[in-house]
């Protein structure tokens, strides 16, 4: 292998939690080389996690956690450039053009577009009043609609549209969620949590209808004034929050003619088939270790970790990306926490009993741990985290013992 | 003005003034104190905000709820029984503290 000279340019598509961990962990590992960080909304690079949650609660902060502070990146020389997009990939004279005009000069170029939410195409979509939460203008715009809400609607029982279920009944107006599928998170939890979580929400007052999507949205002189579902059903609502699901972005690679498969498709060092070119985030798709299929994650855990795992692969450490995933959400008393990706089929075994409200479901596959989704039990969580990175399970009878704990088990010495 | 003081892992120091109503977490990561992560952006989920709290500030600390508790014991760096935090639970000011003093492990990931 070649030794990469040190003076190469670098330039980081995106400086969402990804980008922005890539371009630290490049200058803090010894690169040495001009690294530009380009991302398109005009402020400072801000932590996305607290604008569905915190961010949104009556009394919380409106200010953005920024990722790092503005002289960070500074003194790393990282030239950071917002408020700009890129337009077009020119792959053979490795230039990326911007929409401010600019064209930057690559040796080595770092995807780190994220993803978009998905509009339902129905009509009245684009009626005032409706929301979507992906950026800090869109928190700003959303808390601001809160606070004045008397009627929400949300659309989608996804993480994002829980979250703000559950901030927006704080503020007190009556709070609707449709999902077209039979539970919530449907894509991301076993029956057994999704049931306690639809519990939960329904106890705080939220009128949940499960098996509903949203046939149209109604309104009143530009405004919307609620929702027919594909059941019939009528709601009204002043306030809308749209959250059904994201695309990732990569219509700049598709365009250069890298390959896109839900997702910019890299392999398992997180580089495209173009050798100077890598993607990382919620925009890649990347072969995994723990589901032996192709993957494309939402987490801010994968974004950091493939930021990480980039920056290294740049410096020359080039080695697969294994990282667990992990995820969590808060929903008002309710905090959920996943580690390990599932897949259709796996074994649900419970840990701890539902009806205190603190329990785990561990998912088998195949007889060994693969996932674990925790509520109210970040002790689960945590050796979970630890026992899927080392490989190591408990054999799933175990779980039926009642004194049976998790975290004692990541205690165990592990069986040779 | 509430004020943290940062010991980091290599002998700097760093000297911050915070918002009432903020916390240590939140210092460290909008001043740009190295060795503080906060990656969870402060819901005691990640455990990448661990300081050690330095005496005499160890009984003006709030107490700690069963979450960090659990969190506690899963830091990157060893937990001291007494002096370990998580930085985004230690509220500044507006009937928190009004001064503390950390000193920053030497990893939180």
């Amino acid at each position: 292998m070649c030794p990469r000279p040190r003076s190469e340019r670098v330039v980081v598509i995106g400086a969402g939690h990804a980008g922005v961990q890539a371009a630290d962990a490049l200058r803090a590992g010894g690169h040495d080389g001009p690294i530009t960080l380009v991302g398109g909304e005009p402020v400072l690079p801000y932590q996305r996690p607290p604008l569905s949650k915190e961010h949104l609660a009556p009394g919380g902060t409106p200010v953005p956690l920024p990722l790092r502070a503005e002289r960070f990146f500074a003194d790393r020389r990282i030239d950071l450039r917002t408020g700009v997009t890129a337009t077009a990939l020119d792959r053979t004279s490795r230039t990326v053009l911007l929409d401010d005009g600019a064209a930057l000069p690559y040796d080595v170029l770092v995807l780190a577009t994220g993803a978009a939410n998905r509009v339902p195409a129905v009509p009245g979509a684009d009626l005032a009043g409706i929301h979507a939460l992906r950026t800090l203008g869109d928190a700003q715009a959303l808390r601001a609609g809160l606070s004045r809400a008397r009627s929400v609607l949300v659309v989608g029982a996804g993480f994002v549209g829980l979250e703000v279920a559950a901030a927006a009944r704080a503020h007190g107006p009556a709070v609707t969620v449709l999902e077209a599928a039979d539970r919530p998170l449907a894509r991301a939890l076993s029956r057994e949590a999704a049931g306690h979580v639809a519990e939960v929400h329904r106890r705080a007052g939220t009128d949940l209808r499960l098996g509903e999507a949203v046939a149209a949205f109604t309104g009143r002189r530009g405004r919307v004034t609620g929702a027919v579902s594909s059941a019939g059903t009528e709601y009204r609502a002043d306030l809308v929050l749209v959250g059904t699901g994201v695309a990732p972005r990569t219509a700049l690679a598709a365009a250069a003619g890298l390959p896109v498969v839900d997702g910019i498709v890299v392999d398992e060092c997180l580089r495209t088939p173009d050798p100077a070119i890598y993607a990382v985030g919620d925009c890649a798709s990347h072969p995994s270790v723990h589901t032996g299929t192709r993957i494309r994650l939402e987490s801010v855990q994968n974004a950091t970790d493939q930021g990480r795992h980039v920056a290294a692969a740049i410096l020359g450490g080039a080695r697969p990306y294994t990282g667990v995933p992990w995820f969590w959400s808060h929903q008002g008393a309710l905090k959920l926490q996943i580690a390990g990706v599932r897949l259709p089929g796996d074994e649900n075994v419970l840990c701890g009993d539902p009806a205190t409200g603190r329990f785990s479901v561990c998912r088998f596959r195949d007889g060994r741990l693969v996932v674990v989704e925790s509520l109210n039990r970040p002790a689960d969580h945590m050796a979970a985290r630890r026992l899927l990175a080392a490989g190591r399970s408990p054999e799933p009878g175990r779980l039926r013992d009642p004194a049976f704990c998790l975290k004692e088990f990541a205690r165990e010495p592990a069986v040779a | 003005m509430p004020k943290v003081i940062f010991h980091r892992d290599g002998g700097a120091t760093d000297v911050v003034d915070v918002d009432a109503g903020s916390n240590v977490m939140r210092a460290a990561v909008q001043n740009g104190v190295d060795g503080i992560v906060g990656e969870c952006g402060g819901q005691a989920m990640c455990a990448t905000c661990h300081v050690y709290v330095r005496e005499p500030h160890l009984d003006a600390l709030p107490a700690i709820s069963e979450d960090e508790e659990e969190m506690l014991e899963c830091t990157a760096a060893p937990r001291d029984e007494r002096r370990s935090r998580l930085g985004c639970q230690l509220t500044l000011g507006a009937g928190g503290l009004e001064e503390v003093e950390v000193d920053v492990p030497a990893t939180q990931i």
